[in-house]
């Protein structure tokens, strides 16, 4: 007999298996510019690579930081030593005034609302435990960063109930989606709690406009629930539209300090922004004291190693560095993202207009063999074997629209970016004529894909693999 | 409508309003040797504050290690990236080795049975959450450590159903005890997961004996559901290796390899005791059930260890000669320490528990009672912090089923500050201050025990 949980023996880790086996392809074989020139270029990775020079530099010039020292004292028993769930007071400062600066300084963020989480990973699921039962559901709109399934559900117990955005409106949150939503959450008897979003978007790669934002916000009102606002990509904005947050439209609607800005929470990370997923640094930011107590006592199960935290805190800390720093992510990632696009339009492949992000919401429907799920998975192996890209398709993201994919653009060098749009274009261009090609050797192959697609999709994901990138 | 879960609102996160109050007393008066030398001494905090300095030049000598360089070239990036829930594997093989040599090498860790968690605090909440259901029980020995009520119950609705341990055999696990728990979970109809203990124990600062170890495998051997984890945290505090004697000793002594009690033994560790560093975060689970590891793993990324903190303590930790010489003064120091303590308590008429291991003496304050009861003990306690002006831990605040016993650290602060702890406490008990009940403090104590504890307040520290 199984001795372990359900929530071990239930797949309810909701690591998708079709997501997971691009993963181990590119696992088997990578791309590598001198050693593996033919491998499966990554482009399923949300990484922000772009930057590293500036903060390396950053590193050289101030020694201190990293080693452990202030002002070429050791401070290393203190810092061994500093477990306090409030955090380093220094470091939630510099974070505050990090996140102003990234708001154009429109709103102040107050370091006491803010409760460090390791990882944005942790500081979402830790909003969970604290707004909502199991059983209970968060409305989110499709689609969504595949994460979520494990991060918001797994152990928390909470459902979600998608709000459905379509093309036909580039996947904008309408008022009409959002109560279809609601009304499905009470059919299905689950309380809704609140929504999240992602702004700007995962996968998408665009900004909630202010007419979706005061929507949300109206909703929440007329419901009495929360709006969580997970920013973890406000500083990759790139557009010439500057990034408005639920912040910014709390201040606007003059409901600061109303019961209503207590319900709504904004969740933060330096993964995206700053490219140091592996620091494992997140916040929750909430103006209603219950939850940022509550959340403070619960971060003890995720804490910020203190050694980041005052590495952290002497980088955010310096102003000349941040100002810097935002400036040259904003053109480069624009840079790459143009690339990307371009490169894209060059193989006949458009894509949903975005201005942040470190992805494209890349529109392949047109090279689907059907308007179904299934042929987009089949598209997708044939992207990962045959064109060699790992790239995100839209089923994993839980689009209710067949072939769109998710193409990241700034966790590679600029040459493998134009190689990888290069062999898309060949095979673009291969694709268009074997169209012609006797309609019989395309059933075979089909029907192939079919059993293999079969076993793949159902296979128990209890094999290791990396943890889902956003 | 309720806004906030429940979890959020009530007060099962069980932070106990009488430890807490310690903690808020010192924090509004703490000791300073120059600044406030009437403060009051922190006793409370299990930390390990003594052997810093072999930490710190080794950090000199190797200081790469900080600043993100292997020999000499940066990896920065390398490790700005890194956050793959499989953990560094440098560090995870260096971790195991250090686990191996903490036990003497006597028995073998596999750094692929380990998980990395951000603490010991994530790494048992992170078991609860594989092994049980909410509702299902754990049986814990007590005296254990308050903050279990927070980790192992909170967030995931497990029970913990107490094995009561008496001062009558040096609070050993009798095997009555273990049957006597495990009959009131099923009459408290709770599914019993598992049994939990901390080896060496806090707050009794013993090694769990071979026949506490033996009554417990046999426990297990027969209730084919039931789990063991040993949260071996304070494994490298033991005075001498000789006496620790791990569960994965049990397993391999016993032949146990090819039964399935192998897959039901599970051990938690952590960096924040041995090593004296709470602040990095660094704890793990090592267990030899794949389906646990695999688990597990995917559990971590609610609360993975910096790839910044990893690869320091995979450097310092890989250093042979380092974890060799720190092992080995660790112990030493530690041993010195705990005697200075229990020499000045036995000059002032004050036994505590023989102990060999730990960060702390379980202190026997029973005489100085004035009842044989738990108020009278919050009584003692509170002239304890504020007249004596000492911070220690109740043994209430541990659920310890006899009045009168007392957790009082000795590694978190200089000798100097130790020697005068002695003395204050010397002389109350010689002024017989302490032996006089006092009455005006009674209201207050209602207060406080039932006031609302959402007063931040540092993390528990164990």
């Amino acid at each position: 007999m199984k001795q372990l949980s359900t929530k071990v023996t239930s797949n309810a880790h909701g690591q998708d298996s079709s997501y997971f086996l691009g993963w181990e392809e590119y696992e088997k074989n990578p791309y590598d510019e001198i050693k593996n020139p033919n491998g499966i270029i990554q482009m399923g990775l949300a990484e922000n690579q772009l930057c590293f020079d500036l903060i390396e530099t950053w590193l050289a010039k101030n020694p201190d930081a990293a080693g452990l020292k202030k002002d070429g004292q050791s401070i290393f028993k203190e810092l061994a030593l500093f477990q306090d769930y409030h955090g380093l007071p220094e470091f939630k400062k510099a974070l505050a005034e990090f996140m102003e600066e990234i708001r154009g300084s429109r709103v102040t963020f107050d370091p006491h609302k803010i409760v460090l989480a390791a990882g944005s990973t942790s500081a979402n699921e830790t909003l969970m435990f604290c707004l909502a039962e199991p059983g209970d559901a968060f409305l989110l709109p499709t689609p969504y960063y595949p994460g979520f399934d494990r991060d918001l559900k797994w152990r928390t117990g909470a459902e979600i109930v998608p709000i459905h955005c379509s093309s036909s409106n580039g996947f904008q949150i309408t008022e009409s989606a959002l109560q279809q939503a609601y009304q499905q959450a009470q059919k299905l008897d689950l309380k809704v709690k609140g929504i999240l979003v992602t702004n700007p978007s995962n996968p998408l790669g665009t900004m909630l406009t202010r007419r979706e934002l005061n929507l949300l916000v109206d909703f929440i009102t007329s419901k009495n629930i929360h709006l969580i606002s997970d920013e973890i990509y406000s500083g990759t904005v790139f557009g010439f539209e500057q990034f408005v947050s639920v912040m910014d439209v709390l201040k606007d609607k003059k409901l600061e300090d109303t019961e209503v800005s207590k319900r709504v929470h904004v969740v933060y990370s330096l993964s995206k922004d700053l490219g140091l997923p592996g620091f494992r640094v997140g916040a929750i930011y909430s103006n209603d004291e219950m939850v940022v107590s509550a959340a403070t006592k619960m971060s003890s199960f995720g804490l910020v190693s203190s050694q980041t935290q005052y590495l952290l805190s002497a980088l955010l800390s310096d102003k000349k560095f941040t100002g810097t720093y935002l400036n040259e992510n904003k053109k480069r990632l624009k840079i790459r993202q143009k690339q990307l696009v371009s490169g894209l339009e060059a193989a006949g492949v458009t894509s949903l207009k975005s201005n942040a992000g470190l992805f494209c919401w890349v529109d392949l429907r047109h090279l689907l063999d059907t308007n179904t799920f299934e042929a987009e998975l089949e598209l997708w192996k044939k992207i990962v074997y045959e064109v060699k890209l790992n790239i995100s398709p839209g089923s994993s993201c839980h689009c209710t629209e067949p072939g769109w994919f998710r193409v990241c653009f700034a966790n590679m060098s600029e040459e493998t970016l134009d190689l990888a749009m290069k062999r898309l274009k060949e095979y673009v261009e291969s694709t268009d004529s074997r169209r012609l090609i006797s309609k019989s050797s395309h059933e075979r192959i089909k029907s192939l894909r079919k059993r293999t697609v079969s076993n793949w999709v159902f296979r128990v994901s209890w094999t290791d693999r990396v943890p889902d990138e956003r | 409508m309720d806004l906030l879960s429940r979890k959020a609102t009530c007060n099962s996160h069980g932070q106990d309003s009488s430890y807490f109050l310690g903690w808020e007393e010192y924090e509004k008066n703490p000791y300073d040797v120059l600044k406030n030398p009437h403060g009051i001494i922190q006793m409370g905090l299990a930390e390990n504050q003594l052997c810093f300095d072999l930490l710190e030049s080794w950090l000199v000598q190797n200081p790469d290690a900080a600043s993100f360089k292997r020999d000499g070239q940066s990896i920065f990036r390398e490790l700005a990236l890194f956050q793959d829930y499989h953990g560094l594997s440098s560090f995870k093989n260096a971790l195991a080795n250090f686990m191996s040599e903490n036990r003497q090498n006597r028995v073998f860790f596999d750094s692929n049975n380990l998980v990395l968690t951000a603490g010991a605090t994530s790494a048992n909440e992170t078991l609860m959450f594989c092994l049980a259901n909410p509702g299902d029980a754990f049986l814990l020995p007590t005296p254990y450590y308050p903050g279990f009520d927070r980790d192992l119950k909170w967030r995931t609705g497990v029970e913990i159903v107490p094995i009561q341990c008496l001062s009558s055999n040096g609070f050993r696990i009798t095997k009555h005890a273990l049957e006597e728990a495990y009959e009131q979970a099923k009459k408290l109809n709770l599914n019993v997961k598992g049994v939990l203990i901390t080896n060496p124990s806090n707050p009794l600062g013993t090694t769990t004996t071979q026949t506490e170890l033996n009554i417990l495998f046999e426990f297990i051997s027969k209730n084919k559901n039931i789990h063991l984890v040993s949260d071996e945290i304070y494994s490298g505090t033991a005075f001498s290796s000789s006496e620790f004697i791990s569960v994965m000793e049990i397993l391999k002594n016993n032949q146990l390899e090819n039964t399935d009690v192998f897959n039901r033994v599970h051990i938690v560790y952590s960096l924040s005791k041995d090593l004296g560093l709470p602040g990095f975060r660094v704890g793990a689970i090592y267990s030899n059930d794949k389906d646990v590891i695999s688990a597990a793993t995917k559990m971590s990324s609610f609360g993975l260890v910096s790839s910044q903190t990893q690869y320091l303590l995979s450097s310092l930790l890989s250093d042979k000669e380092f974890t060799k010489t720190y092992l080995r003064e660790n112990q030493s120091r530690l041993k010195y320490r705990q005697r200075m303590l229990v020499t000045g308590l036995e000059a002032i008429g004050i036994g505590c528990l023989k102990s060999n291991a730990g960060l702390f003496c379980w202190v026997d304050m029973r005489h100085l009672l004035s009842s044989k009861t738990f108020e009278a003990e919050m009584d003692l306690w509170k002239k304890i912090v504020y007249e004596v002006k000492l911070n220690i831990s109740p043994g209430s605040a541990c659920h310890c089923e006899e009045p009168g016993w007392f957790r009082v650290c000795f590694a978190n602060m200089s000798e100097e500050t130790l020697k005068l702890a002695l003395k204050r406490l010397k002389k109350f008990v010689d002024n017989g201050a302490l032996t006089c009940s006092r009455k005006k403090t009674m209201t207050t104590i209602s207060n406080w025990v039932f006031r609302l504890s959402f007063h931040d307040r540092d993390a528990e520290e164990r």
